[in-house]
Formats: C-alpha cells, sequence, structure tokens
C-alpha cells in the first residue's frame, strides 16, 4: 500500500515534468537538457523561499516563472545565438548547476519542520485524521488535474496552434507571418516552468533539496514522453497529455518494482539508462522525426 | 510595384563549390501581373522567390515593394503581405493538424496569435463552402489529419490557406509539379479563378509549358541567372508553345547538352 502510494505521488509529480518535456520533445522537437537543471532550480527555490517562510502555496507559481525565465534564456541562446539545441540545453545545465548552488546556499537544504503545500494549518485541519496518509497524493493529483488543463486549454488557443504548427513544420509559421524563433521561445518557457514547478512540488513533498537530484531527469521525463505516447496512442479516449500523465506512473511503477525486487538503490541511475534504452528500442523513437532538415525550395 | 535592383547573389563564397548565380539582376513586376516563370533545372527560379520573399539573403541589391526598401526586413516580416505555395505539398500546412485547425490557422494570419480560441467554430460553415469549390471533397473531412490527406488534397488546402486572407502577392513554386494531371488542372483553374478575384500580383513558377502560355499575362524565361524571355500583354497572347520550347532547345545546344 505505502509502495502504491509513493508511486502515485511521485509518478504525478514527474508527470508535470514529462509534460513540459512532452512540449519541447514531442511538439517542438527539441531535446532540451536544461531541464536537468531547472528542476532541481525550482527545488532550490522552494526550499530557500520556504526556509525564509515565504507561503507554501506562492512558491508554485514562482518556481513556474523562474523555470519560464529559464526555458527563455535556452530559447535565446538556441534561437538568436544559433547554438545547437542539444548544446544550448547543456549549456544552461551546466550553469544552473552553480545557480542552483548560490540560491539554496548549499549542496543541501532541508526543511523538515516547515509548513508545505502537505503540511500546513488548513490542510491538516480540513482533511479528517484517517485520510491524512492520502493527503499528500489528493493533493498531487489536484494540481497535476490543473495543470493538465490549462495546458490543454493553451494547446486548443491561437498561441497553441502556433506552437503545433511550429514543431510540425516551422515553414508554415513564417509563412503566418510570425517569427518562429519567437514560438520555440514560448515552448521552452511553458515547458521548463512546468519542470521547474514539478522540482517544487518534488522538493516539498521530499522536504529537501539536493544538489543531485536533477541528475538523470531528462531521461526519466523522455522515457514517460515515450512510453505514454507511445503505448497509448490507440486509445481514442485518451488525450495525448492524459497518455504523457500515464506514461509517467507506468514508468515510476516499472522503477519501483526494480527495486523491490531486490535490486540495490545505488544501481538505480543503471536501471534507469536500460530501461530508456529497452524503451526507445520498442517505441521505435530512435530517429529523429525527418522533414527538419528539408531545404526550402 | 515589386522591383529586383541589381541583386548579387553568390552560393558558397570562397569555397571549391562557389556559384555566382546572380549578377546585376533586375526586375520589375507591375500590381496585378500574373507572371509565369519558365526555365531549365537550376536556372534561379526558385532562388529569385527566395530572394523575394527574404528566405535567403542576397549578396548586394535592392528589394523594393512600392519604392519600400525590403532588403534588410526579415523573411517572417516580409510573408505578412505574400501568400506562398511550395513545390512539396507538405510544406504548405500542419500535418498533425486537422483540416479545420489548419484552416483557422491561416485565416487569423496578419492578425494576434493571442489566448483567443484556436478555432472559431462561426467560421466553419464559411470554411466548408471555400473547401467544396475545390470539389475534392475535403469539405466532409474537416476533422481528418491533414497528413493522412493525398499531397493534390494538401496543396489545394494550402493554396486555400495561403489565399484566404489580404495579400499583396502570392508566390508559386511548381506548386502542380507533385500532382496527377486531373488534379493539376483543378488546382490551375483554381489558383487562376483567386488570382483574377483577388486581383493579387503573381509570380508563378511551372515546368508545364502550356500553363505558362495558358495562363497569365506576362512569361519570363530564365537561364543561369539572367532573364532570356520576357513577353506580356498582346505579345505574350500570341506567343505558341511551341516558339518556347524552340528557345529552351536553342539554349541547351548552346549549353553543350
Ligand atoms: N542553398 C543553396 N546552396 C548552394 N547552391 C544552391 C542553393 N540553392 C540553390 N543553389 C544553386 O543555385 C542554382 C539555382 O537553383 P534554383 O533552386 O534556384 O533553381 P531552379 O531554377 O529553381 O531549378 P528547378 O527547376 O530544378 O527547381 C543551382 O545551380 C543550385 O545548385
Ligand atoms: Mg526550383
Amino acid at each position: 500500500m505505502t509502495l502504491l502510494l509513493s508511486v502515485l505521488e511521485q509518478g504525478m509529480i514527474y508527470a508535470i515534468m514529462a509534460l513540459g518535456v512532452y512540449i519541447t520533445y514531442k511538439i517542438l522537437d527539441f531535446p532540451d537538457l536544461t531541464v536537468d537543471g531547472s528542476f532541481p532550480m525550482g527545488a532550490a527555490i522552494t526550499c530557500m523561499l520556504i526556509a525564509s517562510g515565504v507561503n507554501p502555496l506562492l512558491t508554485l507559481f514562482i518556481t513556474f516563472a523562474a523555470g519560464a525565465l529559464v526555458g527563455i534564456c535556452t530559447g535565446l541562446i538556441h534561437v538568436k545565438l544559433k547554438v545547437r539545441d542539444l548544446l544550448s540545453g547543456i549549456i544552461m545545465m551546466t550553469a544552473l548547476y552553480t545557480v542552483n548552488l548560490r540560491i539554496a546556499g548549499k549542496a543541501n537544504l532541508p526543511i523538515y519542520n516547515m509548513n508545505t503545500i502537505f503540511d500546513n494549518g488548513f490542510i491538516n485541519a480540513i482533511f479528517p485524521e484517517g485520510m491524512s496518509v492520502y493527503k499528500t497524493v489528493i493533493i498531487i493529483l489536484v494540481i497535476l488535474m490543473i495543470t493538465k488543463y490549462l495546458l490543454d486549454g493553451y494547446m486548443s488557443t491561437k498561441s497553441g496552434f502556433l506552437l503545433r504548427a511550429v514543431g510540425d513544420n516551422d515553414i508554415i509559421v513564417t509563412s503566418l507571418g510570425v517569427d518562429k524563433g519567437l514560438v520555440k521561445i514560448v515552448g521552452l518557457a511553458i515547458a521548463n516552468g512546468l519542470v521547474s514547478l514539478s522540482g517544487c512540488i518534488f522538493a516539498q513533498q521530499q522536504r529537501y533539496f539536493d544538489i543531485s537530484m536533477g541528475t538523470g531527469t531528462v531521461v526519466i521525463g523522455l522515457a514517460s514522453v515515450i512510453i505514454g505516447t507511445s503505448l497509448f496512442k490507440k486509445v481514442t479516449f485518451l488525450n495525448i497529455t492524459s497518455s504523457v500523465v500515464l506514461g509517467s506512473l507506468l514508468y515510476k511503477g516499472c522503477v519501483a518494482l526494480a527495486i523491490r525486487m531486490g535490486l540495490p538503490p545505488m544501481d538505480l541511475k543503471l536501471i534507469t539508462a536500460v530501461l530508456f534504452l529497452i524503451i526507445l528500442v520498442v517505441g521505435m523513437d530512435r530517429k529523429r522525426r525527418g522533414g527538419r532538415y528539408v531545404r526550402t525550395n | 510595384m515589386l522591383e529586383l535592383i541589381n541583386i548579387n547573389k553568390n552560393y558558397n563564397p570562397g569555397s571549391v563549390n562557389e556559384l555566382c548565380l546572380f549578377q546585376n539582376f533586375n526586375l520589375k513586376i507591375a500590381d496585378g501581373e500574373f507572371v509565369a516563370v519558365v526555365g531549365s533545372n537550376g536556372s534561379g527560379k526558385t532562388s529569385m522567390l527566395n530572394i523575394i520573399c527574404g528566405s535567403i539573403d542576397i549578396d548586394s541589391g535592392k528589394i523594393a515593394v512600392n519604392g519600400e526598401d525590403m532588403s534588410g526586413k526579415r523573411d517572417f516580416f516580409r510573408h505578412r503581405k505574400i501568400g506562398r505555395v511550395y513545390q512539396d505539398p507538405s510544406k504548405g500546412t500542419c500535418p498533425s493538424m486537422n483540416i479545420l485547425e489548419n484552416m483557422s490557422i491561416a485565416d487569423n494570419k496578419g492578425k494576434k496569435y493571442g489566448l483567443g480560441r484556436g478555432v472559431n467554430k462561426a467560421r466553419t460553415e464559411y470554411y466548408r463552402e471555400l473547401l467544396s469549390r475545390l470539389n475534392l471533397g475535403l469539405e466532409d473531412k474537416l476533422y481528418t489529419q491533414v497528413g493522412s490527406l493525398s499531397g493534390g488534397q494538401r496543396q489545394a488546402l494550402a493554396l486555400l490557406m495561403s489565399t484566404m486572407t489580404p495579400i499583396e502577392f502570392l508566390i508559386l513554386d511548381e506548386h502542380t509539379a507533385a500532382l496527377d494531371p486531373k488534379t493539376a488542372e483543378i488546382i490551375m483553374e483554381l489558383t487562376d479563378k483567386i488570382v483574377r478575384e483577388k486581383r493579387v500580383t503573381t509570380i508563378m513558377v511551372t515546368h508545364n509549358l502550356r500553363y505558362a502560355v495558358e495562363y497569365g499575362n506576362r512569361i519570363l524565361m530564365m537561364h543561369e541567372g539572367n532573364v532570356i524571355l520576357d513577353k506580356a500583354g498582346e505579345e505574350k497572347k500570341q506567343l505558341q508553345i511551341e516558339e518556347i520550347m524552340g528557345v529552351f532547345n536553342k539554349i541547351s545546344v548552346e549549353c553543350g547538352n
């Protein structure tokens, strides 16, 4: 039971991050490694703010905004300075390592006895005694649902249409008289905002920030996206964002199961990598989608 | 009035593959002209269109629209007044979006792409009516993903999309080349109809000499970055396919093939 709860909790927290990775990887066709830095950044900002007495609810909005800013930086490096997508992410990821240390002040910042979105006077009062084990999972579910519906809503706006168009066929965005670079920057901003938000919730659930907690985030995100989109693509009543959320839950479940079956936690990253490779091979998502490097004829 | 003035364009300058395509290239196109452009492969037709649209940079020269210099303006800015259809049908539409979404996004060109609803339900009937003019049955496929349409269907949609909003120029690059003869005919007639209705200044590159002779009120033939034949109005009407064929063969012989 506790295993299931923890899989649900973590799976849903990472699902918010996976939604961000979905935007960059699937929609923009941009493998964005910034994620490995923006996820712990969300956590660092959160622990720093909560430690200095800021309302935990506020940290959700602040980390989203900070993540968006980071995404804009990656976008500017890629679009304005014409650095390749992968490299732009690596530059930001590396820079953020220092930024995160600066924000937190040290490599590890616990917030054990502080109020969080899961543990504060108001929440503890509305949840009856017997329900308190479920309160974390319920709060995460609510945040995830709100995020998902906002994202779905955005995707059906005019601006969202442009975002979908730019990954599909950026020539048409130019034909519509819109700067495609700007659209990419907007996409990266939303994506990294979500990733940072996910880091914020993760830090409040785990009650600490650790400098190394971001390592491999992008792999978890990509794995979730690929599992979700390839496994559930035939299920018509599920829209794509729901598939990504399910992908994340499934992925977390697999990893938890592997550890449960006796694999030492030390091997976690190796398992993650191997699992990711298997997913890539089975999901046939190895090659980049075509049509990206076609010359304007 | 569109003017290309003393355009110079080198591809790959400084390398062994250096190719001097345009040297002091000049061209004037008056408002409302429908120009058909023909010429052998590699003669610079697509390059000329790319230069007009800002898709490639020029080394020197000036591109003027109604006297205003456009050479420093970015490509997307210039496209605000240009409708463009490419030879490759996949370039004019978004494959992962459905027909309705594609038409909606094109319908919004020139306006803000903000947080309003992407699809305006009230316009659906209008889109249906536009599509039914194509006679391809697309009006019943509003919710079909464009990626699963045939090339011809996509090209027809791309033509509609690029001409939905007010534009000053229509740029067509072999837009019927990938289509079967019957669909090509449909698209060509539709093109002519749109050009007449909108009175939009049009440049159409084609390898189909019959289209070049039949449609439009001016014809250009290009060869190695130069205009070697330019006939408009009555002169163009008198022109026969055989005559153009003759010029074509002559330049080919001169080149030694
Ligand atoms: N991006 C590029 N880099 C280098 N050379 C190029 C480039 N684009 C075109 N060229 C060269 O410029 C010349 C003109 O090409 P262009 O595409 O304009 O010809 P075209 O008249 O459109 O031919 P086609 O009828 O085959 O479409 C060709 O010799 C081509 O090799
Ligand atoms: Mg060409």
